[in-house]
């Protein structure tokens, strides 16, 4: 997809500039960078700069923001938007990503192409409401009801804010899906520099149409094409269970074993494909002793890795760019020789526990609530206890 | 290298981590840029933080700083014991009446009269946090002072950018007497 000539002369203007900018702000230019037509949000600490700097950003870039009266409109209003061949968008938080669970369901069930992102506080409820933590991991992957996959990246760095809402719209149009970039407060509302990338090396992935008469909710392929509201050809969508044509029909078991095993597969057989992982195994040999982690949490835990290594103490690194669907196969092989993997995470051992399912050895979260990150020394004492 | 701006709200507290962390970025190092959010930096004290290396930065929110500057007795009080020992403390001394028992031992410590210089000759307080930043930057010799003037008058209120620099340069000079002195 190329960009029209407004974005592009819009983005030309950033093109190889370095910026001082929070997290959230690097993901609302990714947006724009992704081709992002629309965005509807209503604010909340910490992801309301995303919404702000697109408020004022996005139309100047040819396209449209609206602040809706909640969450609930905000990603109905990304639903339906999406629908019209737009490339669509709503940031939040805690709070606001649970108030919008059930039209995210709704998006997976009508297969609907969006992007959610979910900058992490501090929770249940109001908790400390200005404050990181990495809580919502298991709320991204099961908020919504009923069996499904979804797909979720987590960012920990500015710059990997901007890269990772690229790669988010291109698999929500790729696998015809709602996406979510799982951030957290922390990387959200820190500083650090964001290279402005050259729009000419950007690649959009395209959403695939369906040729006349085909169906757009089934057929031979696992995602199967769309057709735009507008288009001239009437087609139904609901989130009721439907047959390939769109048609509702909520009673014959068959069509609904057919629609959500299609719908799970689509993301499930592609997990290979999808998953990202960074992995920094000890250069010096065999270790015994593995470090996970992801997003901000990743940080501190890759400084005492290196701490670590630099007293002696042989030690792997992985880190999870994509949350959901989970890297089995990459953390099943890092484990593969290791006695104990710790996984920092700033909630009480989510990620750990899936870690725990597909690995042999012993699997012990290095959890952090309270609002404020690990510092590279508290994780450093816990590969040190492990030794 | 790790700095904690400190003082109320109303200052430049944040304005001046703010710069600092751009102007880092400017010069060609890596920095992030932290801050107090919500009721945190409402009223009370009001915090900004700078993280500032030459390779890339795994600590995000150190519990201790390398450097103080603060601007009054609650946010002196509050942060000095969170000082690396050897640590460098800076001051408004017209602000701050220092308390050795909480002080981290062999502190270097640096008074200016920052706020007082700024209301003097600008007839603005709000001036004093450019003249700490010009002082801090000298004194240890952070970044270029050309990113930093550029990074000042980028951030500071249309217009006001001469006024900003003036002070900042009066930092500079304050700094380079007391170097001499030392």
């Amino acid at each position: 997809m190329a960009f029209d000539d407004n974005r592009l002369s819009y983005l030309n203007r950033l093109a190889g500039k370095r910026y001082f900018m929070l997290g959230d702000e690097a993901c609302a230019y990714g947006a724009i960078y992704a081709g992002c037509d629309f965005i509807a949000g209503y604010p909340i600490t910490p992801a309301s700069e995303i919404a702000e700097l697109l408020a004022r950003e996005l139309p100047r870039a040819g396209g449209i923001c609206i602040q809706m009266e909640d969450e609930l409109a905000s990603i109905a209003a990304i639903i339906g938007a999406s629908w019209t061949g737009a490339r669509t968008m709503t940031a939040t938080s805690g709070p606001g990503f649970s108030l919008m669970q059930e039209n995210l369901g709704y998006a997976v069930m009508t297969e609907t192409p969006c992007v959610v992102v979910d900058v992490q506080r501090s929770g249940p409820s109001t908790g400390q409401a200005t404050k990181p933590a990495q809580g919502d991991m298991m709320q991204a992957r099961w908020g919504t009801h009923g069996d499904h996959n979804i797909i979720a990246l987590s960012p920990n760095s500015g710059q990997e804010c901007l890269d990772l809402m690229l790669e988010c719209f291109n698999l929500a149009d790729e696998y015809r899906t709602p996406v979510i970039l799982l951030m957290d407060g922390e990387i959200g509302h820190i500083r650090e520099s964001v290279l402005m990338p050259d729009p000419e090396q950007i690649t959009h992935k395209t959403r695939k149409a369906a040729r006349p008469g085909e169906d757009v909710f089934g057929g031979d392929d696992l995602v199967p094409g769309m057709v735009h509201y507008g288009a001239g050809r009437n087609i139904h969508v609901t989130g009721s269970t439907h047959k390939a044509n769109g048609m509702r029909d909520v009673t014959t078991p068959e069509v609904h074993d057919a629609l959500i095993r299609r719908i799970y597969a689509k993301i499930d057989q592609n997990r290979e494909k999808i998953v990202r992982v960074e992995a920094d195994t000890d250069p010096r040999g065999p270790a015994r002793i593995g470090v996970i982690s992801y997003g901000a949490s990743s940080r501190p835990a890759r400084g005492a890795v290196l701490a670590a290594r630099s007293e002696g103490i042989a030690v792997d690194f992985l880190r999870l760019i994509t949350i959901w669907p989970f890297a089995r196969t990459q953390v099943a092989e890092f484990a593969k020789d290791l006695d104990i993997i710790l996984v920092p995470e700033m909630n009480l051992g989510q990620m750990s526990r899936e870690i725990e399912r597909f690995v042999d050895c012993r699997v012990q979260p290095v959890s952090k609530i309270g609002g404020i990150p690990h510092t590279i020394g508290q994780i450093h004492r816990a590969i040190r206890e492990a030794v | 290298m790790i700095i904690r701006f400190a003082g109320f709200g109303g200052q430049g507290i944040v304005l001046s981590s703010y710069i600092l962390g751009q102007s880092a970025v400017f010069d060609g190092k890596k920095a992030i840029q932290n801050q107090a959010y919500g009721s945190e930096s409402r009223g009370g004290e009001c915090r900004g933080d700078v993280i500032i290396s030459a390779d890339d930065i795994y600590e995000l929110e150190p519990d201790y700083q390398d450097v103080l500057v603060a601007m009054a007795q609650p946010a002196y009080e509050k942060f000095v014991p969170l000082l690396r020992r050897e640590g460098t403390l800076m001051i408004d001394q017209d602000l701050i009446v220092t308390d050795h028992n909480i002080e981290p031992a062999g502190i270097t410590r640096y008074s200016i009269s920052a706020t007082d210089i700024a209301f003097k000759k600008y007839g603005r307080k709000i001036m004093a946090n450019m003249v700490m930043l010009g002082y801090l930057n000298t004194v240890l010799g952070l970044v270029g002072r050309n990113a930093m003037e550029d990074a000042i008058s980028r951030n500071v209120p249309r217009g006001s950018a001469e006024v900003n620099l003036q002070a900042f340069a009066d930092g500079v000079t304050l700094a380079q007497q007391e170097l001499k002195k030392r």
